[in-house]
């Protein structure tokens, strides 16, 4: 009797933990949602329905104006240019600074110096600095190499200040490659770049795609840099989306907004649902150290 | 050791002139390879640091001026009513954004570690927007918040008609606003490091708890919350600097507004150092903002750096 109460109340908490857990779950959709309903609706529809209504038709004009003709700042040309600004920056940014990570971390693996571990340790604080505090020099900077507002200038940027994480995964991921591999290869002669090319990197495709979906969500998130080092031909998406819902012509287009944001987020998005197994693990890499 | 390296000197390999070169260079090349990022850390950190330290001590507006007038621009700032509110804000807005974000996250974390069906995809769920920008954040919860449109309108017709909900543009309410939609972004992430954290618990020590006839909750408190102390200090380290670099959210959700009521100091930072010329004031506030993360930062690397020795 009483095993069958205690039984009971198991069961009720556990209808209580589901139920509890699928309501968060209606929660943190809810926003996208509403932002997908909000873009497939015309103005009128919007003003007379609430957040939640479905659209009466699927009408897809306001993602075509908000990628073809939707106004930013001076222009009207719609997001469509600056998402592929975006892509200009993110994929060399991305490459040059993982390949660079990977090199960096070999050497602070496998070929320690006297110092190499000061040196790791200054190359870490890179990761936490707040960016304010290096935002006015590189404006001189980038002005003196006569990079100021180009696609160039921000991948640099992207590249100095991205190296710091690119650096810590691949050397943490090294650290627990046994040495005697290694040190066989060093004692038959094997070069530096012999053993990068031949010995570890067959063995770093997990890591490569840790370091490559961390750098591409977070340069392609970026805002701080590009909207203080881009140019307005050489804007990113974030910067040209922020500037698109914030520059009021005529009536508020919430449709439009809404669609320009969902195109600003897609990329990033559709990364965490392809690989969302390495997504968890590269940010859970920086905190919990492996 | 080294001692026994001086009294037995290295038996010397003579070779040509040009083995002795690529031998130095064989055992240069690490350091070669590892001297760009270096050249660029010293440089762009450290060097932009200092760079950035001395500007703070002089009176550039549009244009550095290298005439230094000591600590003015800080006094400036600490008499400056917009940076006295960015301040307010940051504290008001950091410790609410952590503490919810942990409490949050560690529930969500102890329900799900409960052996649920379908964890995969509620936990898929909870941290995709982590995956997304501030700045596509603070667009759609511009929306969903905006007083108008949005959610009041909804529960005012679902029949609730003296529903109000106007914090967005309500000067002493708007810093919630940016907390609603920081923990909407960042929560699932906190979510995510306790599960871990719960998953490497000594399942040994469980079983004896037990055994001894422990309940459940007493086993969280007593045994599994306390083994996860290093989760909550990483966790709460990230979060607060998410919280003192938020800039973005900012500028897409409130802009600042209304008024210069929601902003943080990354924002009086933006302002001043760009587009009002002073950029004394503004490299001032990067160094007080720079001290805060380091005042965070140092106890952290400190005790990582204790406990490694000690382990």
């Amino acid at each position: 009797m009483v095993k069958a109460q205690a039984d009971m109340t198991q069961r009720m908490l556990r209808y209580g933990i589901y139920l509890f857990l699928g309501l968060m779950a209606l929660i943190y959709l809810m926003p996208f949602w509403v932002m997908l309903l909000t873009s497939l609706k015309d103005v009128e529809e919007i003003r007379s329905g609430t957040l939640l209504s479905l659209p009466g038709s699927l009408d897809l004009s306001a993602w075509d104006k908000a990628w073809n003709s939707a106004c930013t700042g001076t222009t009207c040309e719609g997001i469509g240019p600056y998402f592929m600004n975006s892509f200009k920056i993110v994929i060399p940014a991305v490459a040059i600074s993982t390949l660079l990570g990977a090199l960096n971390g070999y050497v602070l693996s496998m070929w320690r110096f006297r110092g190499s571990e000061v040196l790791f340790g200054l190359l870490l604080v890179g990761c936490f600095i707040p960016f304010q505090v290096i935002l006015l020099p590189m404006v001189r900077t980038l002005s003196v190499f006569g990079m100021a507002n180009s696609t160039s200038g921000l991948i640099s940027v992207h590249v100095i200040y991205g190296v710091a994480f690119t650096t810590l995964f691949f050397r943490n991921f090294y650290i627990g490659i046994p040495k005697e591999l290694i040190s066989a290869a060093k004692l038959d002669g094997a070069g530096f770049f012999f053993i990068f090319r031949r010995i570890l990197l067959p063995l770093s495709t997990p890591i490569i795609v840790v370091s490559v979906i961390w750098q591409f969500t977070q340069i392609w998130n970026d805002f701080l840099f590009g909207v203080v080092f881009s140019g307005v031909d050489t804007q990113p998406v974030t910067v040209a989306l922020n500037n698109l819902v914030n520059t009021s012509f005529g009536g508020k287009q919430y449709n439009v907004d809404m669609a320009a944001a969902l195109i600003a987020a897609m990329p990033t998005l559709l990364v965490y649902i392809v690989a969302g197994k390495y997504f968890v693990r590269g940010l859970t890499a920086g905190a919990v150290k492996g | 050791m080294n001692k026994q390296s001086v009294a037995l000197p290295q038996p010397e390999v003579k070779r040509g002139g040009f083995g002795w070169l690529t031998d130095t260079l064989a055992r240069a090349l690490p350091k070669l390879v590892l001297a760009p990022t270096v050249v660029a850390t010293i440089v762009c950190i450290y060097g932009y640091i200092g760079w950035t330290a001395l500007l703070s001590f002089t009176n550039s507006r549009i244009l550095p001026v290298w005439k230094f007038n000591g600590t003015v621009q800080y006094e400036k700032l600490f008499e400056n009513d917009r940076w006295l509110v960015s301040l307010e804000n940051l504290v008001l807005f950091g410790g609410l954004f952590i503490l919810v974000c942990l409490a949050i996250g560690i529930f969500m974390a102890i329900l799900l570690d409960q052996k649920i069906r379908g964890e995969g995809v509620i936990r898929a769920i909870y941290l995709y927007p982590m995956a997304i920008s501030f700045i596509v954040t603070g667009t759609a919860w511009k929306w969903l918040l905006n007083p108008g449109l949005g959610l009041e309108k909804m529960v005012q017709d679902w029949g609730f008609a003296g529903f109000s909900f106007d914090w967005l543009v309500n000067p002493d309410m708007v810093v919630y606003c940016l907390v609603i939609a920081a923990v909407w972004q960042s929560s699932g992430f906190v979510m995510a490091l306790f599960l871990a954290g719960l998953r490497g618990v000594d399942q040994e020590m469980v079983k004896a708890a037990q055994l001894d006839g422990a309940s459940l909750p007493m086993i969280y408190r007593r045994i599994i919350l306390p083994s996860l102390k290093p989760v909550f200090f990483s966790a709460f380290v990230i979060l607060s600097h998410i919280a003192i670099k938020s800039f973005d959210l900012v500028a897409a959700l409130t802009g600042g507004g209304p008024g210069y009521s929601s902003d943080l100091p990354a924002n009086f930072m933006y302002t001043h150092a760009f587009t009002r010329g002073q950029m004394g004031l503004g490299a001032a506030s990067a160094m007080v903002m720079l001290g805060g993360v380091l005042a965070i930062l140092v106890p952290y690397l400190y005790s990582e750096l204790r406990g490694k020795k000690n382990g």
